[in-house]
């Protein structure tokens, strides 16, 4: 099997409706088309999705690992900005 | 009356079902060798859902027989006994001749199913309700192929005149107006051969005018695969699909 020069698509799936999409993967296809219909063969067999979304891999903005200690560590020792006293009644839901 | 309907349902289900079966056979070869593996799991996916589809059909064609299985009619059969086109048992050949036979099969599936929804007989109605939804995926999957290949690069469109050379002379066992198409306007409300075929044609030309194939009828040979007369190449994919079944008739899952 060979996928020379097809451009990587990353796949995202919302499972049901009010849920988000989420990534599930990456493929290759000539074009968003195919890729849609590839991510329809590959990722939604068994009932995953009930919408797909595909991104040319190429137009992901990632941050650098690098800056992990900048970015992140510093919410690491701000506790209180998580509301963990609040309970959140049943019929919420996801939030 | 009521004796005639039955043949009619009876042929027609051994035809559906034999054509879902031998097509869905051929696709299944394509496993694991797939151009790429975004594609061999696409086909494979219409693989199975035509395995599916050849089961529900000849499950019924079975009750029709007084009570033999899918089991009975899938794997104890001969050649001759078998209702499928020729054109689906031909070799797979390259991507594009899989491809575009296929999308011949396709066009013809589906616009059988959406007449075929119709019929009074609530078995053949339901078979076909279920069918259709996976047919639709499968004729716009294969006519976007037909079209990327035929109007892709010079060597793939290249390719898609072999292919046509190949498959065109079978498509006229597609179009004939034998009496199992003629029996069903009798019990399907609304059903004629010539709308199903008009759909065909339709469909072919759209596709074909965009993947710069010609869409013209041939002096085509009469083809009898529906009525038992087969190449030689179902008698090889019958000794490999049935082999298991009959050396080992007790194997389960």
């Amino acid at each position: 099997m060979s996928n020379q020069n097809w451009p990587l698509f990353e796949v995202f799936i919302r499972s049901k409706n009010g849920l988000s999409h989420k990534h599930v993967g990456s493929l290759h296809a000539a074009d968003a088309a195919m890729a849609i219909e590839n991510a329809r063969d590959v990722y939604c067999r068994r009932n995953e999705g009930v919408s797909i979304w595909v991104v040319p891999s190429t137009q992901i903005v990632a941050s650098d690992p690098e800056d992990a200690e900048a970015l992140y560590e510093p919410a690491k020792d701000k506790i209180y900005r998580h509301p963990t006293f609040y309970t959140v009644p049943d019929e919420v839901g996801h939030m | 009356m009521e004796q005639e309907k039955q043949k009619a349902a009876l042929n027609l289900s051994l035809v559906m079902g034999d054509n879902a079966l031998i097509l869905g056979h051929r696709l299944s070869e394509w496993c694991g060798h797939g151009p790429i593996l975004e594609q061999d799991i696409a086909l494979s996916n219409i693989a199975l859902d035509l395995i599916g589809q050849a089961r529900l059909w000849l499950s019924h064609a079975g009750k029709l027989q007084g009570g033999k299985s899918e089991d009975d009619l899938a794997y104890h059969r001969d050649v001759f006994d078998f209702h499928n086109f020729q054109m689906v048992e031909t070799p797979n050949g390259h991507w594009g001749k899989t491809l575009l036979r296929q999308f011949l099969y396709d066009a013809w599936h589906h616009a059988m199913l959406q007449k075929l929804v119709l019929a009074q007989d609530e078995d053949i109605a339901g078979i076909a309700r279920k069918s259709l939804k996976e047919v639709n995926y499968h004729l716009r999957w294969s006519s976007e192929w037909v079209i990327r290949l035929g109007d892709g690069t010079e060597e793939s469109a290249a390719k898609m005149q072999d292919a046509y050379a190949d498959v065109w002379p079978y498509v006229g066992e597609l179009l004939q107006k034998d009496f199992w198409l003629k029996e069903l306007d009798q019990w399907i409300p609304g059903f004629t051969a010539d709308e199903i075929l008009a759909q065909w044609w339709k469909t072919v030309r759209e596709v074909f005018s965009q993947a710069n194939l010609p869409a013209e009828p041939m002096d085509w040979l009469y083809r009898k695969g529906h009525l038992g007369h087969h190449t030689e190449h179902l008698g090889f994919i019958l000794a490999e699909m049935q082999f298991l079944p009959r050396a080992y008739p007790d194997a389960t899952w």
